[in-house]
């Protein structure tokens, strides 16, 4: 993975960093169903622009890190996380050359999708709660991703990672 | 390909993970290392805390110590009668044989201001295995039970509140010492009793406390007071609400009991996941 040729490391493992701590970050009660799935964000765009250098491995293991910090079933965030980017590298191809809405759409039902897996896990564990504000995190997201999408594209062209 | 392995190995953990207490030493090592994105997190309340109370006026902090003074005497005189009544509840019960543990030692944790996994109810401390904390001891604020500890982190720990949806709290009713089980609902402000007959003997505003059965939580700290009572003709057991008396809503500090259980059977019983 880390060819002589790779550079930019950082600032990957920095965004990642970033959303982990936005995922955890104090908002006032009842904006909390509204937080972005920052990380899935974060991951769906590095495994877009460089599907050789962000895989399933490093999905895996930042959800590994979001499973500890949020105390939940370890695994379970590392699946869906590791399934978003599973998802997006098959389509990645396809997804790259779309407009920006329609990669908005694209992002919302992936991430449904992932939220889906982890409510069929809780299921599992005995405690899903479903509500109407299940997949608003994912709409939320969706709406953001132009956003993250031209500020990520911004920066990886500046520190030129690839 | 490695997808496939990748998934194998979630699944796997989460199996493990699932029966409690196989994983922990990853979980402690994860949670040490990423220690700092719990720190950065926290930057943010922090800061507006630290503003609040910079920018609290004199007066404001002089009233806030008068009034804080005067509770604290009004608490030290009932303090005097309850030691008074504390000698006499263990005389009696030495004579009934049974003990009693009182003065158990308490450890004060701060809430970390992170949010956690939305769907659960837990909270994350800033007491870890550092300071002593172990699995199950239970945990109250100044007003009643809160939870019991779930994880334990080398610097954190994480608290599994009494309304999560997967936890059970062993309960009595103080009038009358009615037993049962008031499980979580997944809302902050009701618990529910589903395990009491149409015909038991409990009222809206009785007291419930926590009956010690099972180990985890000592006997005697409330509950919450019953809030409704739903009958329906139809079934054999009525639903009872509880409105809990800690303020699991808005947990700044929190004390831990250190909790040795009794040796009986019983201690091996409790598990409320």
């Amino acid at each position: 993975m880390n060819s002589p040729r790779s550079r930019g490391g950082w600032l990957i493992t920095a965004t990642v960093l970033l959303a982990l701590v936005l995922t955890i970050v104090p908002l006032p009660s009842g904006l909390g169903a509204f937080r972005p799935e920052w990380i899935g964000l974060v991951l769906i765009y590095w495994s877009l622009a460089l599907p050789n250098r962000v895989g399933v491995g490093v999905a895996w293991l930042t959800g590994i890190v979001q499973d500890v910090l949020q105390s939940t079933l370890l695994g379970a965030h590392a699946l869906s996380l590791a399934l978003t980017v599973f998802i997006i590298i098959q389509l990645h191809q396809r997804i790259r050359n779309l407009p920006i809405w329609q990669q908005a759409l694209n992002v919302f039902a992936i991430l449904l999708i992932a939220r889906v897996s982890l409510l069929w896990i809780r299921g599992l564990g005995g405690s899903a709660e479903f509500d109407w504000q299940f997949w608003m995190p994912a709409l939320v997201s969706a709406a953001l991703w132009p956003i993250i999408f031209m500020l990520l594209r911004g920066l990886r062209r500046y520190y030129r990672v690839n | 390909m490695r997808f496939v392995l990748l998934v194998v190995a979630s699944l796997a953990l989460m199996m493990t993970d699932y029966r409690q207490g196989l994983l922990d030493p990853i979980r402690q090592t994860v949670s040490a290392l990423a220690h700092p994105i719990r720190l950065v997190a926290e930057l943010p309340s922090q800061f507006i805390e630290t503003a609040d109370q910079q920018l609290a006026s004199r007066r404001q902090l002089m009233a806030e110590n008068e009034r804080l003074r005067n509770r604290q005497q009004v608490f030290q005189a009932r303090l005097q009668r309850l030691d008074a009544l504390e000698v006499e509840n263990i005389r009696l019960r030495s004579l009934l044989d049974s003990s009693y543990d009182l003065e158990q030692p308490v450890l004060i944790a701060e809430l970390v201001q992170v949010d956690l996994d939305p769907f659960s109810h837990v909270i994350e401390i800033d007491k870890g295995l550092g300071a002593g904390v172990e699995v199950g001891q239970a945990v109250i604020d100044a007003s009643g039970v809160i939870g019991q500890v779930d994880h334990v982190a080398p610097f954190s720990s994480t608290i599994r509140l009494i309304s999560d949806p997967g936890h059970a709290t062993p309960v009595q009713v103080n009038r009358n010492g009615l037993r049962s089980v008031a499980l979580g609902a997944g809302r902050t402000d009701v618990l529910n009793i589903n395990s009491l007959p149409n015909n038991a003997d409990i009222q809206i505003g009785d007291l419930v406390v926590t009956s010690g059965l099972g180990g985890r939580f000592p006997t005697g700290y409330p509950v919450g007071e019953v809030s409704a009572i739903k009958t329906n003709p139809g079934d054999s057991f009525s639903t009872i609400q509880i409105a809990p008396s800690g303020a699991l809503g808005r947990i700044q500090e929190v004390l831990l009991i250190r909790h040795e259980p009794a040796p009986t059977p019983q201690a091996e019983a409790g598990d409320d996941e």
